[in-house]
């Protein structure tokens, strides 16, 4: 088992250093001097100690290899380098804006994993055939949403139509509905398709035949054989679905006017805030790859099969 | 003489063990639908031709523009801002009084081309590393699988965005972006299927009824894995099609006055208490474009990614 | 033989109701818009504690059957006319409750294949359990002592470890041996076993259809046995029906059908089964001696390492194995799953290099061979694959495949490449008009002709058949074993047949190798080893092939 975790944390961090360089490269190694113009703006009125400090922080006066060493060593100690449009540390924008995208993105993840549990089990169980070619025709109508139309849309009729949720001033949680429900509709979509293809692969199992032989009925099957077989691959998607909700909180705190990494995000890109794009990237990237290893270490503890292949090989 | 098969000639029943039709014999509806598939055919072939049907229309559009209106898609006309749908403007007007539909169908060329160019970027850098990567065994092929995985850990639309900065905003620089962001899913399902193929025992007996490795790979293993690619770019389309008009949404992809369809929802953003037509009108274009590549793309086959 | 009294002497079948009787049943399936009727009026009667063997190819509605007796007919195929009737009441107009009650308790499953019978996330324990939950057996505690009474009933050893452990921990035979269990737990009235040892090998087939014998002596259950091996049948039942194409052949007691078949087809597949046939084909025996002294396939202490996973050990496939082949006749590889006879006959094409030892194909080492030498070579000797589905290209139509190798070799012209595929393709016995078909258009038995046609292109010497035979239907499989002989004879070839099927063996060929885990067990003639075999194992084999004790009863 050590072996085999070793092995895999040894990738991850593979994976992680080379999400750094690519990032270095292509944001901070071509625009080389220029972005430090921008901090001599006087409009952003930072005295000479503090542009000498950047400037150090930047070891913009050594060849490149010494910069991307320091710029490297700098990431490992957390130290990100500065905001050119805010001019501070993009330490303190990244945890400033954290805690709503964070709340933003839970909540558009367990409501979009509830919508795709709801589809695929619904449209398992239901009778009525048209009923359930509707349910079923749902996540690929929800994958060709734009979310940012969704969002808009959702403001129009839930607020300006039928005025349930105020435009100005809502509550703390009535201020979350919209985004939330724009952000989740389509990350539903590709999970509840993998669901209801992994049901559909399941129900064909012998072992299914077996149960229902056993006099199991269809809700015992369902619930008892099933579910688990069928939820398990798709915890193989969940560093992907990671991927898409940040991008979805991008583009709904854009479309919603909320705060948050997305909305940093957005104006580093408009202000070509270089070093707090590449602390996004790098970071993105480390939560990926956290997910991801969080996945393949937990598998086994819901998949008996591969507890002692795993054994085996370590 | 040996005479000529008559007796395993199979029924119009489905074939099996027990268990593969008795589990196909569950009463879960879903299963019975499965099995009429000819049935189904011929609701799901409607669905097909409409697809089709929805694609050639916008390519029509993006082509010959001027046939399908009169209007301008750039200049208003004064005097005729934010009219409601009627005869004279069947969508309604923006706020410059540029006709609506004119602009949903002038911005056909803009979102098009753009997924084009990203569908020939993924479909051509992925497709070969897959294939270098599936086809050569050993360090490179290694090499070019952890690149994929390097790519894959940061989302797309941060990959996006990353590469717009260097590149500078733009339609093409926008698709190209996106072309950038699919290599990775590319590059992954050619491998894939490369393997697979590989492994086939057709491909076996080719090499050993004395073919050279260029020759199996050109007429074995080209052709068997290429349709889940074709597959995969015609999804790649949708998609595409989706994450240029967020990019043309947020800012990043062609500048007004220019009829991007995303461009265009997010003009008419400022307006939705009063003219909901300007958003709600091009999502529903955005909508039925995507759906049709999607339904295209699962009548290629089934993609595994 | 144990058995023997008990065949002998079938319960007397006019004094009590039938277990189970099915009248007049007419079953179809939905295609397009219109039902077909794929059974067609099928009858037949299961009285307590006998064994009804319900035998036929595919397509002919012997598992369709017996799905609708266990009430789990697909979706799209129903119940036309017809009665089924459990204990005397019909249960073909039941509602999907009331037969979940019958289910399990009344008619149990022991289904075909033990490796995804089982959920692979659920203990064994859990597993045999359910079926005393959902009928509501007794408490927790009960239940689980229940089980490992059942467990240890069936034969497995460890019964409180067993039920502790998961699927993938347990052999075939043992996960084939946990369903039986399942199948027994409540004491049913009838059993329906589908193709119960078809995924097994001959020796645990063996031990498996001893066991669901003695069980249902035990309880006095009665037994539907749903098989396409008629050695099987003959072995295990009391009462034979033949179906075809939908509809019964024949029927009557067993020992009555097979001594004295009155259908066509019944006697058809008696000849074609080679289980049920002692006789060697004509031709071989006295070719034994008509082959001519050279050898054409020489292996001499043949190693084959593979590396487990990426760590340095490795597992030894083949250990040590020799044999040699004369030009002109058939030399056999049988062995059980695991014996290393696929990984030998795979050496022998030079697939793979050996890890050590020596093969000689017509004089040439082929260990020594790579590049343009080893293509060359590939002239000389031909595989042909199990699955006939998956060995062709399924974008090529039937004339590209054959005509490939002939593009792999030289400059014949377009005319003379033709005239070659159209000669090999009448040779194998099809009409010009597949040429232009894909393989998905054609039969499995189609598709292994076109499979030998693309192998004989090349006028190789030797050919080597990797369970060519084992996934065709019994009947198909007689028409292939012809060709093949026949096409000994005309041409001269050499075989290699790699085979688990002894009795198929015994049938075709003139020596045989037996292996087993990796090691060769015994070798020399057909004769010398099936008559007088050299070692316990073979023994064994040889006594499990289904269909002998039939044979040494009559």
């Amino acid at each position: 088992m050590s072996r085999y975790l070793i092995g895999r944390i040894g990738q991850a961090v593979i994976v992680l250093w080379a999400a750094f360089t690519v990032s270095f490269i292509l944001l901070q190694a071509l625009p080389g001097d220029a972005i430090l113009i921008k901090f001599l703006n006087p409009e952003l009125g930072l005295g000479p100690e503090q542009i000498a400090d950047i400037r150090a922080s930047y070891a913009v006066d050594t060849p490149i290899w010494t910069q991307y060493a320091h710029s490297l060593g700098n990431f490992l100690t957390g130290n990100f380098g500065y905001s050119v449009h805010a001019g501070v540390p993009v330490s303190h924008v990244l945890l400033a804006n954290l805690p709503s995208t964070l709340r933003l993105a839970t909540f558009g993840f367990l409501i979009a994993a509830l919508l795709a549990v709801a589809i695929s089990f619904l449209s398992t169980l239901i009778g009525f055939s048209w009923i359930r070619a509707v349910i079923q025709s749902l996540p690929a109508l929800f994958i060709s949403v734009p979310v940012f139309w969704l969002g808009i849309m959702l403001i129009q009729i839930f607020s300006f139509q039928l005025k349930l949720i105020p435009v100005i001033n809502p509550g703390e949680w009535e201020a979350l509905i919209l985004p939330v429900a724009a952000l989740a509709l389509p990350i539903s979509a590709p999970l509840a398709q993998v669901l209801m293809r992994n049901i559909d692969h399941v129900l064909t199992e012998p072992f299914v035949a077996v149960a229902r032989a056993k006099g199991a009925t269809r809700s015992w099957v369902l619930w008892r054989h099933v579910t688990r077989n069928a939820l398990l691959p798709t915890l193989t998607i969940a560093g992907i679905l990671f991927g898409e909700l940040l991008a979805g909180a991008v583009v709904t705190e854009a479309v919603f006017g909320l705060n948050g990494i997305g909305s940093v995000t957005q104006q580093a890109v408009g202000n070509q805030d270089i070093a707090v794009l590449q602390a996004i990237v790098v970071f993105s990237a480390t939560a990926f790859v956290i997910i991801n290893l969080v996945v393949d270490l937990l598998y086994p503890v819901f998949d008996p099969r591969l507890r002692s292949k795993r054994e085996a090989s370590a | 003489m040996t005479t000529f098969d008559t007796t395993e000639r199979t029924l119009l029943q489905p074939e099996g063990g027990f268990l593969g039709k008795v589990s196909a014999a569950l009463p879960f509806r879903r299963q019975a639908e499965a099995k009429s598939w000819s049935h189904r055919l011929k609701g799901a072939q409607i669905g097909l031709v409409l697809a089709w049907f929805m694609i050639a229309i916008a390519i029509l559009w993006a082509v010959f523009p001027e046939l399908f209106t009169s209007h301008s898609g750039t200049v208003g006309v004064a005097g005729t801002q934010l009219r409601a749908p009627s005869a004279a403007h069947w969508l309604g007007t923006d706020a410059l009084g540029r006709d609506v539909f004119a602009r949903i169908i002038y911005g056909a060329v803009n979102s098009l081309s753009g997924a084009f160019v990203s569908v020939t970027v993924g479909l051509l850098f992925g497709t070969a590393l897959g294939l270098i990567a599936g086809s050569v065994r050993g360090m490179i092929g290694d090499v070019i699988m952890r690149i994929v995985d390097v790519l894959l850990s940061i989302p797309n639309l941060l990959l996006s965005l990353t590469i717009i900065i260097l590149l500078g905003f733009g339609t093409i620089n926008a698709a190209i972006a996106v072309g950038i962001t699919s290599v990775a899913s590319f590059a992954r399902l050619a491998r894939s299927e490369v393997v697979r193929v590989r492994n086939s025992d057709y491909v076996e007996a080719a090499f050993g009824s004395g073919g050279t490795f260029g020759r199996v790979l050109l007429r074995h293993i080209l052709p068997n894995s290429l349709t889940s690619v074709i597959a995969l770019a015609a999804l790649q389309f949708g998609s595409a099609i989706l994450a240029i008009s967020t990019l043309g949404f947020l800012g990043y992809g062609a500048p007004p006055p220019t009829p991007e369809w995303g461009l265009l929802i997010a003009e008419g953003r400022n307006y939705i208490a009063r003219a909901w037509w300007l958003t709600a009108v091009p999502g529903f274009v955005v909508i039925l474009v995507v759906l049709s590549a999607n339904r295209i793309s699962q009548s290629f086959g089934k993609v595994r990614t | 033989m144990t058995l023997a009294p008990d065949l002998a002497a079938p319960p007397a079948r006019a004094l009590d109701t039938p277990v189970l009787e099915i009248d007049n049943l007419v079953l179809a399936y939905k295609d397009d818009e219109a039902f077909h009727p794929v059974v067609h009026g099928v009858s037949f009667q299961v009285r307590p504690g006998e064994v009804v063997a319900l035998v036929g190819e595919s397509g002919s509605g012997k598992t369709t059957t017996a799905q609708a007796v266990i009430g789990l007919l697909a979706e799209n195929g129903r119940l036309e006319s017809g009665a089924i009737r459990l204990n005397g009441t019909d249960i073909s107009t039941w509602s999907r409750r009331q037969l979940d009650a019958i289910r399990g308790s009344k008619i149990s499953l022991i289904p075909q294949d033990p490796t995804s019978s089982l959920n692979p996330v659920k203990t064994i324990g859990d597993q045999v359990g359910e079926i005393l939950k959902i009928h509501g057996r007794g408490d927790k505690k009960a239940i689980e002592a229940r089980v490992i009474e059942l467990l240890a009933r069936v034969g497995l050893s460890r019964p409180e470890l067993r039920a502790r452990q998961y699927p993938h921990e347990l052999s075939g035979g043992m996960r084939q041996r946990v369903l039986i269990a399942i199948a027994i737990a409540l004491e049913p009235a009838l059993i329906i076993a589908d193709e119960p040892t078809s995924a097994l090998d001959v020796t645990v087939q063996k031990r498996i259809l001893d066991l669901i014998d003695d069980l249902r002596r035990e309880f006095g259950t009665a037994v539907l046995l749903v098989t396409h091996d008629l050695g099987v049948a003959a072995d295990r039942s009391n009462h034979l029906v033949v179906l075809q194409g939908g509809r019964i052949q024949e029927q009557g007691p067993t020992a009555q059908v097979l001594a004295a078949p009155r259908s066509p087809y019944t006697r058809k597949l008696l000849t074609d089964a080679p289980s049920l046939t002692k006789a060697q084909r004509p031709s071989k025996g006295k070719s034994t001696s008509a082959a001519s002294d050279e050898y054409s396939i020489v292996v001499e202490d043949l190693v084959q390492d593979f590396s487990l996973g990426s760590g340095r050990e490795k597992f030894r496939a083949v250990d040590g194995v020799s044999f040699k082949v004369r030009k002109g006749s058939t030399h056999a590889i049988v062995g059980e799953s695991g014996s290393g006879k696929t990984t030998t006959a795979r050496s022998v094409v030079a697939f793979q290099k050996p890890t050590s030892g020596r093969i000689l194909v017509d004089g040439i080492d082929v260990t020594t061979l790579h590049g343009e030498s080893l293509r060359q070579f590939r002239k000389k000797i031909q595989l042909v694959y199990q699955n006939p589905f998956g060995s062709l290209d399924p974008l090529q139509s039937v004339f590209q495949i054959i005509e490939e190798p002939l593009l792999n070799f030289g400059q014949i012209a377009r005319k003379d490449r033709a005239r070659k595929v159209h000669d090999i393709l009448g040779r194998v016995g099809l009409p010009q008009s597949v040429l232009t078909r894909k393989p998905r258009a054609l039969s499995g038995g189609q598709r292994q002709r076109v499979a030998i046609a693309r192998a004989l292109v090349l006028d190789p010497q030797v050919l080597v058949l990797d369970e060519a035979v084992s996934a065709l239907d019994v009947t198909v499989q007689a028409q292939i074993l012809n060709l093949l002989d026949e096409l000994q004879q005309v041409l001269g070839l050499t075989y290699l047949f790699i085979s688990h099927d002894l009795a198929v063996v015994r049938q075709i060929s003139d020596t045989v190798s037996v292996l087993r885990n990796g090691r060769l067990v015994d070798s020399g003639t057909v004769e010398d080893v099936f008559l007088r075999p050299g070692s316990e194992y073979t023994r064994e084999l040889i006594e499990a092939i289904p269909g002998t004790k039939t044979l040494s009863h009559a």
